[in-house]
Parts: structure tokens; C-alpha cells; sequence
């Protein structure tokens, strides 16, 4: 009898402690139900009865204070002696956003999880070699990458067979401009290309100069469109192998007369190149529509993994090229080595979800753009870069004046933003894109580049528009030059003295 | 399956709504919002029995995959983006609670 009423005592007591018990008060807060709680006494052996003066709270408050004396922080023993409630209160501390809005969608986008999703597999189980005929661990992951090559040439109205995969579309461009113009090299020694190309054209224009190759860079207006008249004129029968101009321009965003080109250079029989990393998956493309012979694809502008790229390469009439990769004679010969499965299947997997939602995003771009554009056009002294009609909604390049571009990107911080490529925002130089469209050293300096993307939300337009415009009348309160303009001194023409 | 009846459908567009909000990136969270609310408003007026099992069984699909991948975004978390609420949890649009309990559902 004695030793029931202890045991119910005993009960009572567990009873009122469990009533008060912090665990207990904490699983109610905010209404969160947790799956399983947790009881703070069935998880503790019998240790707290009374009488045998081992409580395990005092202990644990004297392991506080013990670390509190050599130097350790209460967040981290609790880390120690119950990870869970040490991630909770780590959590609050993280809780203060500070991560800069992403606005500078020309250089890379985020990786739809979508695609991500589809990619997954491909991480974990199903790591075939896909050139592997011997075996379903090679079929499986061959069937997916031809499924992926599949979306892609649905997306600019292509064959399948027709889209060979690389490392991104800087491989694409090298390959195209150097292959078409090293395998016509014997007879035909010209290529035509544009000022305001990306670096990697321009730059792969230049090695073929050094192997004795003649380029033409064409200029562009200023609105950076060329002018056909001078394409044509550039264009020498018999001679020149390669045309090769961006569809968009990565800088200001323009759409380049495709369908007129790829008219004059079938006429002329010369091959058309174009670099599409910035406009396949955000602006019609149809590559027999504008007669395209070569084309450039990204997968990281279109929302896929970085690390993969395609180049489209014409079979009819037939482009003959020669691989700078070779190898295993993968990818019908011209790129040799084993493809990733992963990034092909996400590439492919992007190329899908960006012709299905096509009208849902182009829509979204636009108007989001508009807001922007407006908003940062009602503002004095500013000029929108590039045509205002012919242009990729997602990318706008203003230039406010009387402000230092890079003055502004600094103050700017809380905002992902770039005055131009990603290849040259380490140096301080003015973009060669805008300096080819005749804008001054100045106006080139004080631009900047909005990004505008799927995952864009109106909200972060909203703030970077109030930011941009607080920020941009700041610096111009502090210049001298802005003080003159608003007392009405022509700036142009002052004569600084020398100092 | 039969063709779905409007509480089923209902029931799906809750629940893909309820995913997508936890995703823990910001930029993930609104587009799911908003793609969603574009998809089940834009066939809201189909009558095609056909048509409609289709989008059901898609939805489920995205369902499915939402709950993949919002555990990923929560186990890979990053911090929040400037324009975000702080310790509140609020969204600066709106008033709607988004930062929810990492250890229960609810």
C-alpha cells in the first residue's frame, strides 16, 4: 500500500512539472502543431526523483554557466546538448534579410526547380555512360539525352539530329567560327562579323586573323541594329565562308533583322552563325524561318544548369566544319567526349518548360520591364540604350547621366546589378558595346543593365525602383557637374584648365 | 480515375498553393504563386471531362514535384533577400505570414 501512494505522489508530481514544462509551452507557439511531441520526462531517465539529488536541469544550467566562463556562447552548448533547439535559435539570428535582389539575368539565371527535379536522377541513381550500347545502364541514360535533344530542337524549330551538345555557348561560337571558317580556309578567306559581337566571337575572329584570315567587323547604328546595306556591300562572292551576328545582344538587348539577313546570306551562299544564347527560350526562334546554317544555345540563360550548351549545325543544305574537340567521335563527330547526362536531360528539361510557358513568361517580362523602364525613364537625364522597339523586353540598359556607373553600382549593394558582361565587369573600362554605338566615354560609364527574369517578382521592380531613383538623386546632389547643369551651364563647353 | 468534380480541383489548387509557399528562395515562392493562380484560373471554364482529368493528373504530377523540391530549397537554405520581413516573417507586398515552422506541419 505505502509503496502505491509514493508511485502516485510520484505521478502527481511528473504531472505538475509536465503542466509547466518550457517544451511544452514552446510546441504551442504560433499554432504549430509538431508531428510527435516530444515528452521533456519520458525522454529523461528516472534521474529527477526525489530524493536521490541528481536533477538533470541543474546540471545542465551549470554546464551554461561552466562554458559562459571559458568563453563559449549559450547558443552553442545548446548546439551541443540538443541540436535542435540550438538550429532554432541559430535560425532567428539568420532572420534579418540581406541577400541583394538578383537583377542581372543576362548573365546567368537561377536553376528552375523544375528542372532541378529532372535533373536529380541522374545525380543519384541512374549514372550510365550514355555512349554505352552493351547495357540497359547506358540505354536508360541514352534515351534520355536524345529525349532532352528532342526539346531543344523543338524550341527553335530544328531536327533532333541537327543539335550537338557542348560545354556552353562559348564552346558553340568558338566552334562555329573557327571549324566553318578552317575548313573553307583553303578557297574562301573572309569572315563578316559585328562590333557589338560577345567576346567570345570577337575573340575567336581574332585568332583566324592571325592565321591569315581577313575579318570585317561591321558597325552598328545607334540604336544598335546594322545596317543591311553595309552587310551586303561587306559581302565578297566566292570569298567570304561565314556571316555571324547575335540574335540578342547580351548588353542592350536589341534583336538583330534576323529573317533579312539569313535572306542575304543564302542569296550570296555565304554560312549564317548566329550567337542565341540570349534569345532562345525568350523571343520566337525559328531557325528555318530566318535561314540560320549555325546557332548558339546556352543552357544557364534559359533557367537550366551551367556547364552545357548546344550549337545547332544545319544538315540541309549540309555545313561541313572541323571539331577543335576530337576524340571518340561523339556528337556525329564534331564534339568528341562523353556527354553529362545530367545537364543535357536539364538543359533539355529547361528548353521544355520555357516553350510551355512561353506566353505566361514573355507576358510577365514585359510588363514587369515596362514598370522599370518607365519608372527610370520619368526620371530626368536618362536615355534608354539600344532600339526602343527591336529589343528583348528582359534586358534594359539605361544611362543616367551626370552619375559615375560604378559609383552607383556601389551604392546600389543591395541590388545584384552589372554595367555590362559578366566578362569584363572586373575591369573599369567603358563597354565596348555602347562605345559602338557612338555613345561618349561618359554616357558608357553610367549605364547600367537591368536583368528582368521568370522568378522577377513585381515586389523587387517596386524596390528597385525606389532604390535606383533615391540613390541616383543622392550621388547627383553630391557632383558639381549636376549642380552646373541645373543652373543651365552647358557642360560641353567648358575648357578645364590643366592642372 | 473518373473525371474529378470542383472539390477535387479545388482541394489540388489549395494544396499546390500551401507547397509552393514553402519554398524557402523568395524569387521560387512567388513564381509557384503565381504560375499556379495563371493555370487553374486560365482553364477554369473547361467543360471537357477529357480535358479535365488531364490538367488534374498534371497537377498532381506538379504537386508531387513541389513537395520534392521545396524540401531541397528548406534543406539548402540561403539568406533572405533584402526586401523580405525580418524577424516578422512578413512579405513586403503583402501581409501574409511566409516563413513557417522548419520543424512541423501545420
Amino acid at each position: 500500500m505505502a509503496s502505491l501512494s509514493v508511485r502516485s505522489i510520484g505521478r502527481q508530481l511528473r504531472s505538475c512539472r509536465l503542466a509547466a514544462s518550457p517544451a511544452q509551452r514552446i510546441s504551442r507557439v504560433g499554432g504549430a502543431r509538431f508531428v510527435s511531441q516530444s515528452r521533456k520526462l519520458s525522454a529523461t531517465p528516472e534521474d529527477d526523483l526525489p530524493g536521490h539529488g541528481f536533477n538533470s536541469e541543474q546540471i545542465l544550467s551549470k554546464v551554461k554557466e561552466e562554458a559562459k566562463r571559458v568563453g563559449k556562447s549559450e547558443v552553442e552548448v545548446d548546439a551541443m546538448l540538443s541540436p535542435g533547439a540550438g538550429v532554432l535559435k541559430q535560425a532567428t539570428i539568420m532572420d534579418s534579410g540581406s541577400r541583394p535582389i538578383y537583377m542581372d539575368m543576362q548573365a546567368t539565371t537561377p536553376l528552375d526547380p523544375r528542372v532541378l527535379d529532372a535533373m536529380m536522377p541522374y545525380y543519384s541513381g541512374l549514372y550510365g555512360n550514355p555512349h554505352s550500347r552493351t547495357h540497359a545502364y547506358g540505354w536508360e541514360t541514352e534515351k534520355a539525352t536524345e529525349q532532352a535533344r528532342d526539346s531543344i530542337a523543338k524550341l527553335i524549330g530544328a531536327d533532333s539530329k541537327e543539335i550537338i551538345f557542348t560545354s556552353g555557348a562559348t564552346e558553340s561560337n568558338n566552334m562555329s567560327v573557327k571549324g566553318v571558317a578552317r575548313f573553307y580556309g583553303k578557297t574562301k578567306k573572309h569572315i563578316i562579323t559585328t562590333r557589338i559581337e560577345h567576346k567570345c566571337v570577337l575573340d575567336s575572329c581574332r585568332h583566324l586573323q592571325e592565321e591569315g584570315f581577313e575579318v570585317t567587323y561591321l558597325p552598328v547604328q545607334s540604336n544598335g541594329l546594322i545596317d543591311l546595306a553595309e552587310l551586303e556591300k561587306a559581302i565578297r562572292p566566292g570569298q567570304t565562308s561565314l556571316v555571324s551576328i547575335m540574335t540578342v545582344n547580351n548588353e542592350i538587348g536589341v534583336i538583330q533583322p534576323m529573317e533579312e539577313i539569313g535572306k542575304l546570306c543564302r542569296k550570296n551562299k555565304v554560312f549564317f552563325h548566329t550567337d542565341a544564347a540570349q534569345a532562345v527560350g525568350k523571343i520566337p526562334v525559328d531557325v528555318n524561318k530566318w535561314n540560320v546554317d549555325l546557332m548558339s544555345i546556352s543552357g544557364h540563360k534559359i533557367y537550366g544548369p551551367k556547364g552545357i550548351g548546344a550549337c545547332y549545325v544545319r544538315r540541309r543544305p549540309k555545313v561541313r566544319l572541323e571539331p577543335i574537340i576530337t576524340g571518340g567521335g561523339q556528337e556525329r563527330g564534331l564534339r568528341s567526349g562523353t556527354l553529362a547526362p545530367a545537364l543535357v536531360v536539364g538543359m533539355g528539361a529547361a528548353a521544355e518548360i520555357a516553350a510551355r510557358d512561353f506566353e505566361f513568361d514573355s507576358a510577365h517580362i514585359k510588363r514587369l520591364s515596362k514598370k522599370l523602364t518607365d519608372g527610370l525613364l520619368s526620371m530626368e537625364h536618362t536615355l534608354l540604350n539600344g532600339d526602343a522597339n527591336a529589343r528583348y523586353a528582359g534586358c534594359v540598359n539605361i544611362s543616367f547621366a551626370y552619375v559615375e556607373g560604378e559609383s552607383l553600382l556601389m551604392a546600389l549593394k543591395d541590388i545584384a546589378l552589372s554595367s555590362g558582361s559578366a566578362c569584363t565587369s572586373a575591369s573599369l573600362e567603358p563597354s565596348y558595346v555602347l562605345r559602338a554605338l557612338g555613345s561618349s566615354d561618359e554616357s558608357a560609364h553610367s549605364s547600367i543593365r537591368f536583368g528582368i527574369g521568370r522568378f522577377t517578382s513585381e515586389a523587387e521592380i517596386d524596390y528597385v525602383l525606389k532604390a535606383v531613383q533615391e540613390r541616383v538623386s543622392f550621388l547627383r546632389e553630391l557632383s558639381p557637374l549636376w549642380e552646373m547643369v541645373q543652373e543651365g551651364i552647358d557642360i560641353n563647353s567648358i575648357e578645364w584648365s590643366q592642372h | 480515375m473518373s473525371t474529378p468534380n470542383s472539390a477535387a480541383v479545388r482541394s489540388l489548387y489549395r494544396s499546390i498553393l500551401r507547397t509552393g509557399h514553402s519554398f524557402a528562395n523568395y524569387n521560387f515562392r512567388s513564381h509557384a504563386h503565381r504560375l499556379a493562380s495563371h493555370r487553374f484560373h486560365e482553364h477554369a471554364g473547361e467543360k471537357d471531362p477529357a480535358k479535365i482529368k488531364e490538367f488534374y493528373e498534371d497537377g498532381v504530377q506538379n504537386l508531387k514535384l513541389l513537395k520534392r523540391q521545396t524540401i531541397i530549397s528548406q534543406m539548402y537554405q540561403s539568406d533572405k533577400l533584402v526586401l523580405e520581413g525580418g524577424n516578422a516573417g512578413q512579405d513586403a507586398s503583402g501581409g501574409r505570414l511566409r516563413q513557417r515552422s522548419p520543424q512541423g506541419w501545420d
